[in-house]
């Protein structure tokens, strides 16, 4: 019973759907009030009824309630309760309905802080949001609905895959579908704002907002995403370019290439075109990754059970949204050539080259993922072209995107004295220069050229990103000091730099080696001597372990104590390495079990990563600079005033 | 044509790219410019034992498979259960390029995984894929015994294009099992 009233709240939300694209937009053409706020009521409604559809699925897991077929595919009676509610998301059609409760979460969001907006404006953007959510709901409803019946039930589920039965997974998708769901509001503004074609500057603040915070969790999601692959799959590594980290990866690229041109498109009526170009794009690419990931045309280690009738209504629906878009845009952009200049010199130009560069990077990153389907058409074959090809590929833009980033912070808008700008920067780029031949030298008693431009390049965005947070606290009194959103930006670079030093020193220095140890014996990996003192069975709710009480020690002195564990998953069968890992700052200590190699031995992969935390905390101060960003006066007084003085 | 027309050019043929992909179904063989030639020489190092080298020389006298594979290709992990079965049955030598990988991790794969090949060539910087013209991994070439390839298949390798492609090629020798 309650299964079909989640699928009758799913009709209904597509109903509502409807009236929420058709009234307002219908109603913003008339310039009808009333038409238009039916919007607001609608989207509402539609919020509603999707979270009612999402909770009945929720009963049906935690009641484990396997005459729905898909609850019996992805549960089962012994597995964890916390298990059971991430289990929703756990497969496609779940996560499909994750992705249309947030977006329309996001709609709620944008029908409630939209009062300051132009009521047409308001509801145009509602309206488009309206659009993007009958897409998804048709695709839930027609080729994946979550209720779909399985008569007679089994008396026991096939369990979720032990991947997934992780907190850090449990969480990792509904971030990472806040980030992607929410840059349709930044394409709904995109659209709003062409249709009307009222393009000037306050578009740029009202979307502003919105677009950091999807970012922010775009942001969040990608790194728990990575820090998950880590110690979960057992490989130790944490990014592996595969082709679905790519498709989260490449609107995150987007996404902070608009972030930026936005900034200037709001401070300085500039690059309008552009900006709603990479509007659109960021959008794009979440429903290609979409697309990418759904319809099984690339081989991945994560894809979802594939199904040609998907792939081509997803890539319909991406049709429609995308040549919809560009055809709207190849209308208005023409008429938003500005004619105000900037100097060689200034901030504007910085911020140009970021955006070309930010591009390029996922161009290279769209070709990567895409090469093995156009290899696969020409030829049949299915091939990957892999992590060596990436990480040359991806360096190229991104090593003068860093040095050009400390720059651009310290330029000024419109044009630059060059000789007042070099006085700020010599000395941070002299200490730069000395700090990346230093680290690694002190520390790690080894330089190589990529050693030095790498700890180099982080050690001048941490420096300069420090220079204006630092001079505004010294002079306390007197000046105002820096804006919340200049603050945010300092934070946000200060976080890249983390992430680049995290990623030279892990890269350069980490010890990996695999070894065979039994109880008693003891290896030493890169100074560490790690003792195995025992194996012992222990056994969790729905599997069976072997674990291993391994100590390391430091010069005969106890570190801690890890515990590895092999752990065989009763109803798939199937085996999991859950690692043991020492975590500190400045150092992982990681130990995976690999295979029984006779009776008591065991091959084990020890680890040694130095700053390997710096990536995942570089992306944490990443998001908290854009917090504090939003925290900006300016949005949060409402676009209302700003627009009585206009 | 205004220059803003073209985001929506380029978009349009990506999705018929797509399109295409979505549809593509009868793998074909690859027209390699290598077949019918001698296999190109090389020299390598073994993936176990850097000491020992292995290359074209070692391959001849009988039917054989290069294959080519690294661990970071998911397609390589899906047709290794494949090459088990063939080495299992003795159906013919196979040679393994280990392809721009590192050779901790293609150790411990064999290890994982089992090793299906009589040797494999550790080729960590590619240059010998350059020379094969490897694409990408996996790919799979049949020799015949005087060191010609004879067909070269891209992608994973399983039961069926085994059959259609490979063994109705090999005359004699190499069918036997």
């Amino acid at each position: 019973m309650i299964p079909e009233i989640g699928q009758f709240a799913l009709i209904l939300s597509l109903a509502l759907a409807v009236c929420q694209t058709i009234f307002p937009l219908v109603g913003a053409h008339r310039g009808d009030a009333a038409m238009m706020g039916v919007g607001r009521t609608a989207a509402t409604g539609q919020f509603l009824f999707v979270a009612i559809a999402f909770a009945c699925l929720t009963y049906a897991f935690l009641t484990s309630d396997f005459s729905v077929l898909y609850v019996a595919n992805h549960s089962q009676l012994a597995l964890p309760t916390l298990y059971k509610v991430s289990a929703v998301w756990g497969a496609h059609e779940g996560s499909l309905l994750l992705w249309i409760l947030l977006l329309a979460a996001w709609t709620l969001a944008v029908a409630r802080f939209s009062a300051g907006l132009p009521e047409a404006f308001a509801a145009r953007v509602i309206g488009v949001l309206g659009f993007l959510s009958i897409g998804f709901l048709l695709f839930a409803l027609l080729t994946s609905n979550p209720f779909d019946r399985l008569i007679p039930a089994p008396a026991d589920g096939g369990d979720l895959n032990p991947l997934l039965q992780d907190p850090g997974l449990a969480i990792h998708p509904p971030l990472l579908y806040i980030g992607y769901v929410g840059f349709s509001v930044a394409f709904a503004f995109a659209i709003a704002a062409m249709i009307s074609g009222d393009l000037d500057q306050k578009w740029a603040r009202w979307t502003r907002p919105w677009t950091t915070v999807a970012w922010m969790f775009l942001t969040l999601g990608i790194a728990l995403g990575s820090w998950w692959a880590y110690y979960e799959l057992g490989w130790g590594g944490w990014w592996f370019w595969d082709a679905v980290e790519n498709a989260s990866f490449m609107p995150w690229l987007i996404g902070t290439a608009l972030i930026h041109s936005l900034a200037v498109t709001e401070k300085r009526g500039l690059f309008k075109s552009w900006t709603l170009l990479l509007a659109i794009t960021a959008f794009s690419l979440s429903l290609l990754g979409t697309f990418l990931v759904r319809s099984g045309i690339i081989v991945s280690v994560h894809a979802f059970a594939t199904d040609p009738t998907r792939g081509f209504f997803i890539l319909t629906f991406l049709a429609v949204v995308v040549i919809g878009a560009l055809v709207l845009y190849a209308w208005r952009a023409p008429s938003l050539d500005s004619d105000v200049g900037f100097g060689l010199l200034s901030r504007e130009t910085f911020l140009l080259l970021n955006n070309v560069l930010l591009v390029v990077a996922t161009a290279l990153v769209l070709i990567g993922t895409l090469a093995p389907l156009v290899v696969e058409m020409m030829t049949g074959g299915k091939i990957s072209i892999g992590p060596p090809w990436f990480n040359v590929a991806f360096l190229v833009p991104m090593l003068p995107l860093i040095i050009l980033l400390g720059m651009g912070m310290h330029t000024a808008w419109r044009t630059q004295k060059a000789d007042a700008w070099w006085r700020v920067l010599r000395i941070p780029a002299i200490v730069a220069i000395v700090l990346g031949v230093v680290i690694p030298l002190l520390f790690y008693g080894r330089v190589s050229l990529l050693l030095v431009v790498g700890c180099g390049a982080a050690a001048w965005i941490v420096i300069t990103s420090l220079i204006q947070p630092i001079r505004s606290l010294r002079r306390e009194k007197g000046t105002a000091g820096i804006t919340r959103s200049a603050l945010g930006m300092s934070i946000a670079h200060l976080g890249m730099g983390l992430f680049v030093i995290g990623v030279t020193i892990v890269s350069a220095f980490g010890v990996e080696s695999d070894q065979a140890l039994q109880p008693g014996e003891s290896i030493e990996v890169a100074g560490f001597e790690f003792h195995m003192v025992g194996l012992s069975n222990v056994r969790g709710p729905n599997f069976s372990a072997i674990e291993a009480e391994i100590e390391i020690r430091d010069d005969g002195e106890l570190v801690d104590t890890v515990r590895p564990q092999k752990r065989q998953y009763l109803v798939q069968k199937s085996w999991m390495t859950e690692a043991g890992i020492r975590a500190g700052l400045d150092k992982d200590l990681f130990v995976a079990l690999g295979d029984q190699l006779g009776q008591n031995a065991w091959s084990v992969r020890i680890q040694y990563k130095p700053l390997i935390r710096f990536i995942w905390l570089g992306a944490l101060v990443m998001a908290l600079g854009g917090l504090i960003a939003i925290s900006d006066r300016r949005y949060r007084a409402g676009s209302r005033e700003t627009e009585a003085t206009a | 044509m205004n220059r803003y027309v073209w985001p929506l050019v380029a978009v349009m043929a990506l999705l018929v790219f797509l399109v295409m992909g979505l549809r593509h179904g009868d793998p074909r063989a690859l027209p390699s410019p290598f077949i019918g030639k001698p296999a190109p020489q090389f020299e390598l190092p073994t993936l176990k034992n850097p000491e020992v080298t292995i290359g074209t020389n070692t391959m001849a006298g009988d039917y054989s498979l290069v294959n080519v594979w690294a661990t970071w290709c998911v397609m390589c992990r899906a047709e290794h259960p494949f090459l088990l079965e063939l080495a299992a049955k003795k159906a013919i030598p196979i040679y393994g390029i280990n392809w721009r990988d590192s050779r901790l991790e293609a150790i411990r794969w064999l290890d994982d995984l089992g090793d299906p090949y009589l040797a494999s060539a550790y080729d960590e910087d590619g240059r010998v894929g350059i020379d094969w013209g490897v694409y990408g991994a996996p790919e799979t070439f049949l020799l015949d015994p005087a060191g010609t390839v004879i067909y070269k298949h891209l992608g994973p390798l399983d039961a069926v294009i085994w059959q259609r492609e490979f063994v109705s090629r090999m005359s004699g020798g190499g069918q036997a099992q």
